[in-house]
């Protein structure tokens, strides 16, 4: 199993009976999984502070609650966390939390472990798929015992590796029942101040408890080298150092076991500290007083591998490399082939005048070659919200030839996108809002959203209508404009008139991804093909950087397998040399 | 077969390395092996060069494959296997997919796409066994299929008994599926030790 897989499993056997949260790569597919236990209730929720709460409601209500996120996703349910912590829990309350060193799909590699000290939360770091399973268990056992929601936190080399697992039942827990308990459950000032102490005293207990806890494990192999570590950072080391050390790996690092740990180091004649990006654990064990070797050799930039470490601390001589003639060639992620939103990129990409604020989504591939539209992203939902502050600059200095267009998806837009549209409105602010509506989750790999009309369990759901809810914010009618963005005369007509708006502007792009299974079925007899006899070889079509265009031998072609017919090739052909093949769906 | 190995699978996002790389760890662990195996989701799937790992053996610590260290890397696409060349021991084998998929950068000029790229890897004394793998699975009926045709070289070098695999399909893939990716696995084990560059 995966440790995502994992997990899941871990959570339905240990009873739960609600979980809530918003797909992020690397935890996506927990409740993906989750989501195939009928017994448990799984949903996907708009966004991971909208998770955190649904949890912590159904916590409150006496049900065991889950919710989990990427190491981005807790910044968004910050809040509720750290008030969470006050509260406490009625059913047991686990947050997963899945950081991404390396950045193999995030904007930034912070440090989650951080979160647990500064909310007060006990976190446990499973290494490998067995322990995410049985973690999971000791998760829910901690939670309910010490009333506290307990923090899972992992990384993507724990989510998405895979190792055995051994499986148990289902552990059948009963919905607790729900008393009315004011001091507790409302964070007022009085109440708060009266709660803070309670979580002071529970770090106190809950250190005393991982001092014995059965989640850390020592390995006493010598008194020459002990080794401290936690999560993947241990199947590293013990990959490097084997039984030539001796090893405390820490399954819950969070209050510090300060006892075990002057314990395990008080007969070493070294201590080094392995763990990937902040030195967490080391700065700890040096203000414990423990001299120690971590950070000073081990990098605080990127993912941590075993190679990493060998040279960190054996050196020597480096691996000749083999540098062959024959170079890769290189390789970025680029829109697929038949995106949507490649059509409306493409419609606007050389116009030097539009400023785009981007998002996190397969839309943000729009700041690469050769679209290059997109002048920033930052994160979730905030390109409306920054293209407000852009706009309103532009304003300012009284330049009217420029003008800012926010790019946003539909499950960003969901997410977080909607209070950003909400102040161009308030403000009035022109901003030009694309919502690239692609009917799905896209990036993350298709998960169901408030607007596809489907539930993550697969039953009918709400669907919220975005022209009518953008409408209902008080977009003017006239200034909501639902296109076909495969379309480039169309799209062309529609960015050339919201150019000039003098007030807030919605362009809603409707078509589907293109990696859509019912999509893929639709367009499987749709695509496009070259003459060769009427190709001039001028690149237009090359330029739009679809990936099923290629050339060889000096020639042009477009790949059959790929192409799905979007035509976008055969609109920006100058030469006519683009043939409508098959069953075209765009035609 | 045998006792352990380290495996990289690598290819461009949606060619099909996370099924071969499943299909295999599956096979391991029915035959009582440890199995890590480890693989990259998110943005880097979308058309950007992918990877998997899988290592095996009575037991395996860390999920990664360190350089040097790869007994096989199993291409998806001609040029792949050179971005991943200083993984693989000096005696390690490239099974390689013929099939070119062309970036941006090489469609406008700006690089060069590596013809030649397998011959120079053999010239270089690493073993290369190529093979057209997406034209065949066209033929066999699926472009899809031709992970399973790499899967079958490399199960068949490894020593591992077909039957495993074949049972695996038919668990694994739906019924209009099963009959070409079995086709395609049969093709592989064919061609192991046939083709060469």
């Amino acid at each position: 199993m995966t440790g995502n897989e994992a997990l899941a499993r871990g959570a339905y056997e240990a009873g739960v009976h609600f979980a809530s949260a918003y797909p992020g790569t690397p935890s996506t597919e927990i409740l993906e999984n989750l989501a195939k236990y009928k017994e448990v209730y799984s949903e996907w929720a708009p966004n991971e502070k909208v998770g955190m709460e649904a949890a912590s409601g159904a916590s409150i209500m006496g049900a065991r609650a889950l919710t989990t996120m990427k190491h981005v996703g807790l910044n968004v349910a910050a809040d509720p966390f750290f008030t969470m912590a006050y509260i406490g829990v009625n059913g047991g309350l686990v947050i997963i939390n899945a950081d991404d060193p390396g950045m193999h799909s995030s904007q930034n590699e912070q440090d989650n472990r951080y979160y647990a000290p500064h909310a007060k939360v006990p976190m446990l770091e499973p290494s490998d798929s067995e322990e995410c399973r049985i973690f999971m268990h000791k998760a829910y056992e901690i939670s309910e015992e010490f009333d506290t929601p307990v923090l899972l936190r992992t990384t993507t080399r724990v989510n998405h590796s895979k190792s055995l697992v051994n499986l148990e039942d289902r552990k059948e827990v009963t919905i607790r029942e729900y008393k009315k308990d004011k001091l507790k459950n409302v964070m007022t000032p009085g109440h708060a101040q009266l709660r803070h102490p309670v979580v002071e005293e529970r770090l106190e207990s809950l250190r005393h408890y991982n001092n014995a806890s059965s989640l850390n494990k020592v390995e006493n192999n010598t008194d020459n080298l002990g080794i401290i570590t936690s999560g993947i950072s241990y199947t590293y080391a013990k990959e490097v150092f084997g039984e030539n050390a001796s090893y405390l790996k820490l399954g819950m690092t969070y209050p510090i076991p300060y006892e075990l740990i002057q314990e395990f180091a008080k007969d070493k004649r070294e201590i080094i500290v392995i763990e990937e990006n902040e030195p967490y654990l080391e700065k700890e064990i040096k203000a414990m007083g423990i001299p120690c070797t971590g950070r000073e050799v081990l990098p605080v930039c990127g993912e941590l591998n075993p190679e990493i470490i060998r040279e960190a601390f054996f050196g020597g001589e480096k691996k000749e490399m083999i540098v062959l003639e024959s170079k890769s060639p290189t390789r970025p992620p680029v829109l697929c082939a038949g995106c949507p939103h490649r059509g409306f990129f493409n419609a606007l990409k050389m116009d030097k005048d539009i400023i785009a604020s981007g998002d996190i989504g397969c839309y943000t591939l729009g700041a690469m070659d050769p679209i290059n539209v997109t002048d920033t992203v930052i994160c979730m939902g905030a390109s409306i919200s920054a293209g407000t502050g852009m706009q309103k600059v532009l304003d300012m200095q009284g330049d009217t030839r420029k003008k800012v267009f926010s790019f946003i998806g539909d499950s960003t837009f969901f997410h977080s996108g909607i209070t950003g549209l909400v102040n161009s409105i308030y403000n009035k602010i022109p901003l030009v809002t694309v919502i690239m509506d692609n009917r799905t989750t896209g990036m993350t790999g298709h998960q169901e959203n408030p607007g596809t009309g489907k539930t993550l369990m697969g039953e009918d759901a709400g669907n919220v209508d975005i022209p009518l809810l953008v409408r209902s914010l008080g977009i003017k009618e006239d200034n909501i404009k639902v296109i076909n963005p495969y379309f480039q005369d169309e799209a062309k007509a529609v960015i050339k008139e919201a150019k000039t708006a003098t007030e807030p502007f919605v362009i809603i792009t409707t078509e589907p991804c293109a990696l859509i299974k019912e999509v893929q079925i639709l367009r499987r007899n749709s695509f496009v093909e070259i003459d060769q006899e009427k190709c001039r070889k001028c690149k237009t079509c090359v330029r739009t950087g679809c990936p099923a265009i290629y050339i060889k031998d000096g020639s042009v072609f477009i790949d059959r397998e790929m192409c799905n017919g979007c035509t976008l090739c055969y609109q920006v052909c100058p030469f006519d040399a683009i043939e409508k093949k098959g069953d075209l769906v765009h035609a | 077969m045998r006792k352990e190995a380290n495996i990289l699978f690598v290819g461009v996002g949606g060619q099909g390395t996370i099924s071969a790389s499943n299909l295999l760890s599956a096979a391991l662990i029915e035959l009582g092996y440890d199995v890590k195996m480890s693989e990259v989701h998110g943005m880097a799937q979308r058309g950007g060069s992918v990877s998997t790992q899988v290592r095996y053996g009575m037991s395996v610590n860390s999920p990664l494959i360190e350089k040097g260290t790869a007994d096989y890397i199993v291409s998806f696409e001609k040029s792949e296997s050179g971005r991943w060349l200083n993984y693989l021991r000096a005696d390690g084998t490239i099974i390689s997919s013929l099939h070119e998929i062309r970036p941006y950068s090489v469609n406008m000029g700006k690089e060069v796409y590596p013809e030649e790229i397998l011959l120079e890897m053999e010239n270089r004394g690493f073993k290369v066994i190529s093979v057209d793998a997406n034209v065949k699975a066209i033929e066999l009926g699926n472009a899809k299929a031709a992970n399973m045709i790499l899967l079958g070289i490399l199960a068949k070098e490894l020593g591992l008994e077909e039957d495993i695999l074949r049972n695996l399909i038919r668990q694994y893939f739906k019924p209009a599926l099963q009959e070409v990716n079995l086709k395609a696995l049969e093709e592989g084990f064919s061609r192991a030790e046939v083709q060469t560059v």
